[in-house]
């Protein structure tokens, strides 16, 4: 008999472009990308890691609710997103709010969504749903979606994210089968960052890499660097080009660390981390290899992060500012966007709450 | 108008719609060039296209997911789950994510799904195929749930059904699919979703039924009648939300009610309806609201099936009950 794992897990090298140093260390993924591109790219994970430093300052002032922290998965949530096209379509897990937030959404209506009011989720002209919190749902959804928008004859994918552990629902398995079966311009993106809440990985299964799940669907896997911006840009770009080819999907792993705790619910990383492990993950961290890659390329300077992170601080102060304005929520307005047409005991309940709303 | 079993009259109700929008895409376990596991969707795939019509990979929660992506892409997806028992691999799809969608994004979308799927007994199915499965779905918010019992009734209320915007759980009784014929009118009609249907007039005692009850709850008064107890017999026909106008109506009329159901006594629907009638009409009964149902155990090995579902014999007992209170 022949050992099949070991010639499979062979066939999932991590790809990388750019080292902990900032160096290229494989010119000819290099994608083509002009030096704006770069910046915005810079521009963009610079601001989310101010996004999350004050969401968590927001969340501890009770100015925020729901909020899983994303520090240390910038490379992986925007390089994968800024591979996507406006018209594209984003399903996002409940920690993928930055994507949602470059795919168009107001950063207020983020804030709101991470409140509980129901004009956070409300996505005009954004190709979006929001976050999903059933862990795997965004999954078969998205095979949907693809199949959708091959049926309309779009030039355009799903894309969908989640993280290791949801690597084990069954949804995943499914979704990513029936895409596959389908050949629909899927894109999953499985976002390991090690732990799910306190498991680790090695817990979630025996296989090495998430990657080679892909096989089980007989699509194409990939396993990518996640701490690398350009190496995940690269990968997700490459496999929307073969979903738009109609060549089918693709299931992306990033490798990747969360620098935070799962949420801001009272989780607690030091109960199942050690402070080694933080250490190490504290090198990759995204922002300081592309920042040395920027600079020696003379695009970034500390002058040009200043001016990222101070406007940063000024749009989340007007969006929280603009969030405490949105009308309080009424039990009238969740009766309405319930259905088209109202059933009978909602048309009672309706005029019953009318009536306390009028007092 | 032409003679029609209920199945002819849910293809052809399917027909209809394939031919009216071109949004509405078919799909399940063997819908395709097999035609459905019970021939619903006989010659469907081959006067559409693979295109509308289509088989999936053998994954009930895959389908449901597919459908709601479906739906954000503007479809109006048609998805067949091949038994109803088999609901529970779904039911994240259908109770966690499609009957939440438009209020979850504040209208920005709507899911306009029929879920088509058999349950019912009498027919000696292997395990999990004939659950009557009804109560769990109705109780969820953003999810309507209708189940016709006659071939006219499942015609109109499955068109109103796919050209509802919201999504509707639509259940057929596998018992009802090919034991009569009625008359079907040709070509499209509607039938209103959320409104009972008085089945037959009766001035003594209200029956609540729906499903293969209805036809029970008839055997009944048939029977009745000769004691000279006129029932009247309301099919639900939408079972949630449920038509509570025409049911006071009756029970303001006969002062009685019994609600006959086939699922489990824990289970279906009854309970919700007779809370609701006491809650309304409390000063018009002359006596309690009972109820016809299943005892609550599993659902029986199927040679058991004769001695465990409720029969016109369990509801003329119960009408007997209410009569001689």
């Amino acid at each position: 008999m022949k050992r099949t794992i070991e010639k499979l897990e062979n066939e999932f090298e991590t790809f990388q472009i750019l080292n902990e140093d900032g160096e290229v260390v494989n010119a000819d993924a290099m994608p083509d990308l002009s030096d704006e591109d770069l910046q915005e790219l810079m521009r963009r994970m610079v601001y989310a890691r101010i996004l999350d430093q004050r969401s968590i300052a927001l969340n501890r002032q009770g100015r925020l609710g729901f909020y899983a922290p994303t520090a240390g998965q910038e490379a992986s949530q925007l390089g994968s997103h800024f591979a996507m096209e406006k018209e594209d379509f984003l399903l996002p897990g409940y920690r993928d709010v930055p994507q949602l937030i470059f795919h168009g959404l107001p950063l207020y209506q983020a804030f709101l969504f991470s409140r509980g009011h129901f004009h956070g989720n409300q996505m005009d002209n954004v190709n979006a749903v929001s976050p999903q919190i059933i862990i795997g749902a965004q999954i078969t959804q998205t095979a949907g979606v693809a199949l959708g928008m091959k049926k309309r004859g779009k030039q355009n994918v799903a894309l969908t994210y989640t993280g290791d552990g949801g690597a084990s629902q069954g949804d995943f398995y499914e979704g990513m089968n029936f895409a596959g079966a389908f050949k629909a311009p899927a894109i999953f993106v499985v976002q390991n960052n090690r732990y799910a809440i306190s498991v680790p990985v090695e817990k979630q299964s025996a296989a090495k890499t998430v990657a080679q799940k892909a096989v089980a669907a007989g699509i194409e896997g990939i396993q990518v660097d996640g701490m690398d911006v350009l190496a995940v840009y690269t990968a997700t770009k490459e496999a929307r080009e073969r979903a738009i080819n109609g060549e089918g999907p693709t299931l992306i792993e990033t490798l990747t660390y969360r620098y935070g705790p799962h949420t801001m619910a009272g989780d607690d990383p030091t109960r199942y981390r050690t402070e080694d492990d933080e250490n190490e993950w504290s090198k990759k961290d995204p922002l300081i290899r592309f920042r040395k890659f920027l600079e020696n390329k003379g695009l970034w300077s500390e002058e040009k992060e200043n001016e990222v992170i101070e406007s940063a601080k000024e749009e989340i102060k007007a969006a929280i500012k603009k969030a405490d304005e949105q009308p309080k929520q009424t039990v009238t307005d969740l009766i309405s966007i319930m259905h088209e047409e109202l059933p009978a005991n909602l048309k009672e309940q309706m005029e019953e709450y009318k009536e306390k709303e009028s007092k | 108008m032409a003679q029609m079993t209920m199945i002819q009259a849910i293809t052809d109700a399917m027909r209809t719609e394939l031919k009216n929008d071109e949004n509405v895409l078919i799909f399940g376990e063997d819908v395709g060039q097999n035609g459905g596991v019970f021939r619903a969707t006989e010659g469907l795939q081959a006067e559409f296209g693979e295109d509308r019509v289509f088989d999936t990979p053998l994954a009930e929660s895959g389908i449901g997911g597919m459908a709601v992506g479906l739906a954000l892409q503007g479809f109006r997806p048609l998805p067949e789950i091949q038994f109803f028992g088999f609901v529970y691999e779904v039911m994240d799809a259908v109770s966690g994510q499609m009957a939440r969608y438009r209020y979850r994004s504040g209208g920005t979308y709507n899911m306009p799904i029929t879920v088509r799927s058999p349950f019912g007994g009498g027919v000696h199915t292997p395990e999990l195929h004939a659950d009557s499965l009804e109560g769990l779905v109705a109780q969820q918010p953003g999810l309507r749930v209708v189940i016709p019992s006659t071939p006219y009734d499942a015609k109109g209320l499955l068109i109103s059904s796919i050209r509802n915007n919201d999504p509707v759980i639509f259940l057929e009784h596998m018992k009802l699919y090919r034991s009569f014929r009625g008359e079907v009118p040709e070509g499209e009609y509607t039938i209103d979703l959320d409104k009972a249907d008085i089945k037959r007039e009766g001035t003594d005692v209200t029956l609540v039924a729906y499903g293969a009850m209805v036809h029970s709850a008839l055997k009944a008064a048939e029977e009745l009648e000769k004691d000279g107890i006129q029932a009247e017999v309301i099919d639900l026909r939408t079972v949630s939300p449920v038509d509570y106008e025409t049911i006071l109506k009756s029970v303001e009329k006969t002062n009685r009610a019994v609600v006959v159901q086939e699922a489990q006594k824990q289970a279906g629907i009854a309970a919700s309806v007779a809370a609701e009638i006491q809650e309304r009409a409390i000063l018009h009964l002359e006596a309690p609201v009972l109820r016809v149902a299943a005892p609550d155990t599993v659902y029986p090995f199927s040679q058991a099936e004769e001695v465990w579902l409720p029969n016109y014999n369990d509801i003329i007992e119960k009408v007997n009950q209410v009569v001689n209170f």
